[in-house]
């Protein structure tokens, strides 16, 4: 059995554990240092499957090539691991005359990189397209092939088939260092133990470039990117296309889009952050006003403020030389760096997996042996508010916390939350948290923002996890919902 | 066959128990619904006094006075744990409603709607707070219920966006349970709540901030410390007036939205200045047959009003009935004029004694409340745009008025 160890549970990390769980000959380990997989990177970001033709095939190489692969890739994927998603196509929309040279290039640079089915629009075809834009367009650049997922259910999805198909799981477990040993990878040292491994793959994101320190190789590093988003109440109308503006040097641009759920949101701006922020997650006013103004260009309707639901950011990878890095490391034997899976990473993913199960073969000589059984397929968890009534009501006679909503707003049942408890615990997820209950059920992320709800998961999943309910997290250790029962303070306890 | 009522009433709280239980003194079949797995909406985790005053001629407690409703309920069919989903308005004598609970998805017949779904909170994303997304933010409402329904305690250091009654109550809730409540911040120029209730301030020493607001947090896990600015008459930040408080908790009291989303689907027509429905003074919307109460109609700051208002809704739902529909007559607008924020109910037939409820918009000492149309006049010590007016308007007033009324408040000479 050869041992393969994956730092970094995020959309790459996940999806190479899910490609190489094929293998019999493979004894897969993902670790994370986070209580829940996919709380990188791959939490907060634009969610969508990239087209491919903005990435230049001479500057960027891997990513022109691994974007247009991974897009056709996700085709299959969603299907099996029924993940959340939309085929709904991008407009890059021309504001000026001039902005038609801009999107004479993509289209040209597109069918370099062999994305298929793009065309320049006139105003009229756009205008059909989109009927919301702003009516000073002039025309676009159309991408039919373009789409949208939920990136935390996808990475939960992808690691629930890996787990289903033998990959073991290390949650709350950090990277501290790496044994090398005549230069070879010998394993892992971690808060919770030594795990042997003969393969390292460095899927750490915002981190690669201290794992890849960590075996001696300095050649790139990490900055954070920031990028601001405005998500608005599902009663805003948005548009039914993924908007961009004709892009810039450095940015792709502040889209609009109805995101999966059916909310209107509009970002990312692009900030560069210093190396040592890798945790900077703030949102600024700058920043939101940044892609507010941005926003306003393509959609001039942009609803009052009052009804925004949620504001975040999200820190964009970027390494030195600006493509990915994605190779076997002479120096160390059994080493992979999946370093710098910046934009368009999610995209890319699936792709990326491929590439890493192909260097394992070509690059270190390992034949890989595929299993007789391998269950491609894994389903989505029950979502009350999909079913015709007819479901519902059978659900509900076998079960009927099915029959008990919890989340107002998205319509969440009980049902639902005991459901997503019982994966939380099929992957290992050890610290009960309200934002893992958020990313599989959508509870707590609607109108009122979980302000009915919240109370209501606490309970379950202090029952579950058998721990009182003010040890429950909002995200893991540190954000533990209260510090004790109601008279804590009085009996002189917990009075820091 | 659908199982058929003269009555739905969706929402268990004080309006709809209001509502629920006059409509069934009026011999109408009610059915109650509710997706708490308790009634009393909000009232149980509301342990405070001040409660009941006018309704039952005593001060009593949330949950004293929920208790009291419930057991006036007998006779009425109550259905907890079923949250409905689904209003159809066939027609207006006929509507269906669909509800989810544990025994299933169900769909009811009825003549009449009395909507009494309640409120929601504004929450720190709505009122334009930036930074880190962490641990220790929640509403007041939602602190309230953790401390008084579950026994949690949220925090140490607290911070109250907010100096409204509600935002009162639970610096007062905090404190008594040996919390430090660092500030209370009100972006107003004046107080929000009460005055009974902005004694509690003095009681416990608790700084309140005029014209200033919480613009920031930030933290790592949890809130470590929250960013407060001072702002103008126009409420305009005042650049340089910034300041840090540290603190773990940061509670947002920035007001209540009425709950209406299941009205909106249907096409009833909401007042932006209530948030809630335009109706006439029956507190029936825009769609006939269906009836609305309590903080979906507008925000009350007493429980007695809303019961009120639940039993108004209750004798038009039974006229509804009587007549196959409220009798058509010359509906009179009420508008509002100066210095009033919003009113309601918004036409009035005068052919009855109505109940008028209004807020102005800014605090004002010696006025004189005028309806000039119908000549009629009130002069008031003070008004405060959180404390709610109410008053009667007499039949025989209104139908002094060709087609609207105007409702203003003017400071004396
Ligand atoms: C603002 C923004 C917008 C974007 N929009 C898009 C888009 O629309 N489409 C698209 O295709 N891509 C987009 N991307 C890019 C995409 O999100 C990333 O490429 C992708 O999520 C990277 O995934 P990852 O698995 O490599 O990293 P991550 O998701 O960060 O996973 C790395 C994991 O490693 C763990 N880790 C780190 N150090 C250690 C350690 N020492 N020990 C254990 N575990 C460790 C981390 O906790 C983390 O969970 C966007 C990114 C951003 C920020």
């Amino acid at each position: 059995m050869i041992k393969v160890a994956i730092i970094g549970a995020g959309i790459t990390g996940a999806s190479i554990a899910r490609v190489l769980s094929r293998y019999e000959n493979l004894e897969v380990h993902l670790i994370d240092k986070n209580p829940d997989v996919g709380w990188g990177v791959s939490k907060a970001n634009t969610a969508l499957i990239h087209g491919g033709y903005d990435d230049d095939p001479d500057k960027y190489p891997m990513r022109a090539k691994l974007c247009v692969r991974g897009n056709r890739l996700w085709h299959r994927w969603v299907k099996e691991l029924e993940i959340p998603h939309i085929w709904n196509g991008a407009l890059v929309v021309a504001l000026e005359e001039e902005d038609f040279d801009e999107l004479e290039k993509l289209l040209e640079r597109g069918i370099r990189n062999g994305v298929p089915e793009m065309r320049i629009v006139d105003r009229e075809e756009l205008f059909h397209l989109e009927p919301g834009l702003n009516p000073e367009a002039k025309g676009a650049l159309w991408i039919p092939t373009v789409g949208q997922i939920g990136p935390i259910p996808a990475v939960i999805a992808i690691v629930e088939n890996a787990v289903a198909n033998g990959v073991k799981i290390h949650l709350n477990t950090k990277v501290k260092g790496i044994k090398v040993q005549n230069g070879e990878v010998k394993g892992v040292e971690t808060n919770n133990g030594f795990i042997e491994a003969d393969v390292i793959i460095n899927a750490a994101g915002l981190y690669a470039d201290e794992i890849s320190r960590m075996v001696g190789l300095d050649y790139f590093t990490i900055h954070p990117r920031k990028g601001e988003y405005w998500i608005f109440d599902d009663t805003v109308p948005g548009p039914r296309r993924v908007l961009f503006p004709t892009p810039t040097p450095i940015s792709k641009g502040i889209v609009v889009t109805t995101e999966i759920s059916g909310h209107l949101m509009i970002g990312p701006n692009a900030q560069d952050l210093p190396p040592e922020e890798k945790e900077n997650l703030a949102t600024t006013r700058e920043g939101l006003e940044e892609v507010w103004e941005g926003a306003k260009k393509l959609w001039p309707n942009l609803p009052p403020r009052s009804k925004v639901i949620r504001t975040f950011a999200g820190l964009r990878p970027e390494p030195t030389g600006g493509d990915f890095i994605i190779k076997a490391e002479e120096e160390v034997f059994g080493f992979i760096n999946v370093a710098g899976i910046r934009s368009p990473g999610l995209t890319s993913a699936p792709a990326i997996a491929y590439e890493v199960a192909e260097i394992i073969q070509r690059d270190l000589g390992i034949k890989l042996i595929e299993k007789e059984k391998w269950n491609p397929y894994r389903k989505d968890i029950t979502r009350f508010s999909m079913l015709s009534p007819e479901e519902a009501n059978r659900l509900i006679r076998e079960n009927p916390a099915y029959g008990k909503i919890v989340c107002r707003c998205n319509l969440v049942t009980e049902g639902e939350i005991l459901e997503a408890i019982e994966r939380m615990k099929f992957i290992g997820v050890k610290i009960p948290s309200i934002d893992s209950i958020k990313f599989r059920t959508k509870a707590t992320s609607g109108t009122c923002q979980g302000s009915f709800c919240r109370v209501r998961i606490i309970q379950l999943l202090s029952k579950a996890y058998n721990v009182p309910p003010w040890e429950i997290t909002l995200k893991g250790e540190g954000s533990e919902i209260g510090i004790g029962d109601v008279k804590a303070l009085l009996r002189g306890e917990n009075s820091a | 066959m659908l199982e058929s009522y003269d009555v739905v009433v969706i929402g268990g709280g004080p309006a709809g128990m209001g509502a629920a239980i006059k409509a069934k003194e009026l011999g109408l079949k009610v059915l109650l619904l509710d997706d708490n797995d308790f009634l009393g909406g909000i009232l149980p985790q509301c342990i405070h006094p001040g409660f009941g005053l006018h309704y039952f001629k005593e001060e009593l407690t949330g949950p004293e006075f929920a208790y009291r409703l419930i057991n006036k309920l007998d006779g009425v069919e109550v259905k907890t744990s079923a949250r409905v989903i689904e209003i159809q308005n066939y027609s207006d004598l006929e509507k269906f409603v669909t509800y989810v609970s544990p025994e299933g998805v169900k769909k009811v017949a009825t003549k009449t709607i009395i909507y009494a779904a309640g409120a929601r909170e504004r929450h720190a994303f709505e009122i334009g707070i930036v930074g880190d997304r962490v641990a220790g933010i929640y509403t007041a409402g939602e602190a309230q219920a953790l401390m008084d329904l579950y026994g949690i305690l949220p925090g140490r250091d607290i911070v109250i966006v907010g100096s409204g009654d509600v935002g009162l109550i639970m610096a007062r809730r905090f404190a008594l349970e040996g919390c430090n409540v660092k500030a209370v911040i009100e972006l107003m120029p004046y107080p929000g709540g009460l005055a009974r209730n902005l004694m509690i301030l003095k009681d416990f020493n608790i700084p309140l901030y005029l014209s200033h607001k919480v613009v920031e947090v930030r933290g790592r896990k949890r809130v470590e410390k929250v960013k407060v600015v001072k702002v103008d008459e126009n409420l305009r930040e005042i650049p340089g007036s910034e300041f840090w408080i540290e603190a773990d908790t940061l509670i947002i009291s920035a007001g209540l939205i009425p709950n209406v989303k299941l009205l909106q689907e249907i096409g009833v027509r909401i007042d932006p200045a209530t948030g809630g429905p335009v109706v006439n003074d029956r507190l029936e919307t825009s769609v006939p047959g269906i009836f609305v109460a309590g903080n979906s109609l507008l925000i009350n700051d007493l429980v007695d009003y809303v019961v009120e208002q639940g039993e108004t809704a209750a004798e038009g739902a039974k006229e509804f009935i009587e007549n196959g529909g409220i009798k058509s007559t010359r509906w009179i607008k009420l508008v509002k004029g100066e210095n009033v924020r919003l009113v309601a109910p918004h036409y009035l037939s005068g052919e009855r004694d109505v109940w008028i409820y209004a807020r102005v918009q800014r605090p004002i000492e010696d006025v004189t409340l005028e309806f000039p149309e119908i000549g009629k006049k009130l002069r008031l010590p003070v008004v405060k745009p959180s404390e709610m007016l109410r008053i009667k308007l007499r039949g025989e007033e209104i139908r002094k008025a060709k087609e609207k009324i105007t409702m203003q408040v003017v400071k004396n000479e």
